[in-house]
């Protein structure tokens, strides 16, 4: 029963890092329709500034998170505007190739500056409990509660702010929208910023959770919160958080109850099931084409 | 006629381009490839052996090359990059060979672009000596089981190294189970995991738990908690110097108490740096200790460290042995051939390196020496005991 709950602690703490960087996938999708390949590489760049921040700068855990969360939606941004801008009427697959390829270049970027994998030095005193034998940390707890309230502050904007309304407006119908007052552009671009700004949350929490950072290390989470956004239904935010957790409690529940090798390929084979089943994902919603 | 004429002037042309000629010295110089892993996933072994590879290079130029048939050479290395990728470290082989013309190549490091690499070498008949790669395939042909008639390495062989850690945890640790974290993926991680496993078991431990990941997956919270709920008295981490630090932390904040034992991929500096104070007293398998060193080897540790700025690892060892091992080859082949150089390679049986004694048998390109326990203590690599083959 310990190893149980030890087990579903571990499914917590992963699912919520996916499901935070799954968000910023689904946001951009939602309100461009495009996938933004580039969003794992981003939070490759976050882990990098909370490590640039602790080590260079000996700042503490909250101005490091507060810097990589806000460094990172400026380069959202800087890359919306200058990437994705010049492309949005293009073909939709132009789009992604040039995520893809912004992708590689953050990549590579951070690999030509240093290829050597970085610690992060400890941010706080990490204290264990254990509850008749589960062992709890507090940067479990952390990770845990940190990603649970913004996931609700995100939640909150879009459902009850005006800026909410103004990017489920564009959602919609990007062509009316401005028709009615919404800036389009502007609502465009805090949307980048909220979504990386998050991804950027990601990667100093990954940092925390697992302290050695290098550039590759976007690659795979990536594409797991991609898996997760798309299974959740891309597009929808409360979505990418139930595919995140659903996600990170296959991995587990796979690595804990099968050899550890079938991780990935279970996860990514309930892709194509699900894929099957619900094209739209959990909470997805079909597209009807409007003539 | 004249088509047939085209026809072989071009397969000529083809076999010089393959084999080259007897000139492989680029008229006046002993032209010498390096592959090394200077970026991709473990950039910390290719620097330590460019680094070693220039200083002996530099050191043998400067006094005046190497007398081979009472002509002194100087040596002109040509470096290339594995880049982390199989196909790239392949194509450099290719490069080096016919572009480059080089008479011999020296690494890659990692068992995943050595052993590859090495395929092209032999096909080739080119010379290919690897300082790290530990992998029994580099110089055993998988198809016939034969060995490669030319491809050497400066280090021990795998097999070797997994039946040592495992005595050495049963004999003088007196662990009697094991648990064992490997990545799948990696060739030399799941050797070194398969030799341990099967030395173990049949000198009576019992193996408790067998776990696997793959590369990039950096959660190993799942595999960590089973490794827990099995309880071992030990559990052994053959896997990358980029990785462990990260599995021993994840493993001592989920409460796992038993010591880690490693193996020759643990000798990177860059671990004491990642590890931090978590990795203080465990023990690994691996090729030398800077402070159990030679008269021969104190020369070479000094001015590694005057130049470089910090001590020599393992990679950096080997790979300056590696220079010491070809220098020797070509002063006996007395000439620059690339099969004189291979058959004189064959015929070492006693060379004096940084790294230990070597000797090397035809028909094995595997030398026969042998091996050092290191404890880390006091965040140091120090030197803790001898195994012999």
């Amino acid at each position: 029963m310990t190893y149980f709950f030890q087990q579903a602690l571990n499914v917590i703490q992963l699912g919520s890092i996916y499901a935070l960087i799954a968000l910023g996938y689904t946001m951009v999708y939602g309100i461009l329709t495009m996938i933004n390949f580039a969003h794992g590489d981003l939070f490759m760049v976050g882990a990098f500034v909370c490590f640039m921040a602790a080590a260079w700068l000996g700042l503490p855990f909250v101005p490091a998170l507060m810097l990589s969360m806000f460094a990172i939606a400026l380069l959202g941004v800087v890359i919306e505007r200058l990437a994705y801008k010049p492309l949005r009427q293009a073909p939709r697959v132009s789009a992604i190739i040039t995520a893809l390829g912004v992708g590689l270049f953050l990549e590579n970027f951070t690999l030509a500056l240093s290829p050597y994998p970085k610690q992060i030095p400890p941010l706080m005193a990490n204290q264990v409990w254990h509850f008749g034998g589960v062992a709890v940390s507090s940067l479990q707890l952390l990770i845990i509660a940190l990603s649970l309230a913004l996931m609700f502050m995100l939640d909150f904007i879009v459902r009850r702010t005006m800026l909410g309304m103004a990017m489920r407006a564009i959602s919609c119908d990007r062509a009316t929208a401005p028709l009615m007052g919404v800036p389009v552009d502007r609502v465009i671009s805090i949307t980048f910023a909220i979504g990386a700004g998050l991804g950027g949350a990601a990667g100093t929490l990954y940092a925390l959770a697992y302290p050695v950072i290098d550039p590759y290390m976007g690659v795979m989470v990536g594409w797991k919160a991609f898996i997760s956004a798309v299974v959740g239904g891309i597009g929808s935010i409360r979505g990418a958080m139930i595919g995140g957790f659903i996600l990170g409690a296959v991995e587990i529940m796979t690595a804990a109850l099968l050899p550890s090798t079938y991780r990935d390929l279970i996860s990514f084979a309930l892709l194509l099931v699900l894929l099957i089943f619900r094209p739209y994902g959990i909470l997805g919603k079909p597209h009807t084409q409007k003539v | 006629m004249s088509g047939s004429l085209m026809g072989s002037a071009i397969a000529g042309i083809a076999a010089l381009m393959l084999f080259g000629c007897a000139s492989q010295g680029g008229g006046d110089k002993i032209l010498v490839g390096v592959i090394a892993e200077l970026t991709g996933d473990i950039p910390a072994v290719g620097a330590s052996c460019k680094n070693a590879a220039e200083l002996a290079v530099k050191e043998i130029n400067d006094s005046g090359g190497i007398n081979a048939g009472g002509r002194k050479y100087p040596i002109k290395l040509f470096i290339e990059d594995t880049t982390g990728k199989t196909e790239q470290s392949v194509s450099a082989v290719h490069r080096l060979i016919m572009e480059d013309d080089v008479v011999a190549i020296v690494g890659p490091n990692a068992s995943r672009y050595a052993v590859p690499a090495s395929e092209v070498a032999e096909g080739a008949k080119v010379l290919m000596i690897t300082p790290w790669c530990t992998n029994p395939k580099a110089t055993i042909d998988v198809k016939t089981g034969q060995p490669k008639k030319y491809v050497f390495r400066a280090c021990f062989e795998d097999m070797f190294q997994g039946r040592l850690v495992a005595k050495f945890a049963l004999d003088n640790l007196k662990k009697k189970t094991a648990a064992v974290l490997y990545d799948v993926a990696s060739e030399y991680n799941k050797g070194q995991a398969e030799y341990f496993k099967k030395t173990y078991e049949e000198n009576g431990g019992k193996i408790v738990a067998f776990e696997t990941y793959t590369a990039n997956n950096n959660d190993y919270s799942a595999q960590l908690v089973k490794i827990k709920d099995a309880n071992p008295e030990v559990i052994f981490l053959p896997n990358y110097y980029t990785e462990v630090p990260l599995q021993i932390q994840l493993a001592k904040r989920l409460g796992i108490t038993a010591p880690f034992l490693g193996s020759d991929t643990w000798g990177s500096s860059d671990l004491l740096k990642l590890c931090g104070d978590d990795c203080e007293g465990y023990f690994f398998s691996t090729h030398y200790a800077a402070d159990m060193a030679t008269t021969a080897a104190k020369s070479f540790i000094n001015s590694y460290t005057a130049k470089y700025g910090n001590p020599p690892d393992d990679v950096a060892a080997l790979t300056y042995d590696t220079f010491g091992l070809l220098t020797q080859a070509l002063q006996k082949a007395g000439k620059i051939d690339r099969q004189a150089v291979r058959d004189a390679m064959a015929k070492i049986t006693d060379y004096q390196g940084v790294t230990g004694n070597m000797q090397f048998k035809e028909g094995s390109g595997d030398p026969i020496k042998s091996a050092v326990i290191v404890q880390i203590k006091d965040g140091k690599f120090s030197f803790y005991a001898f195994a012999h083959p």
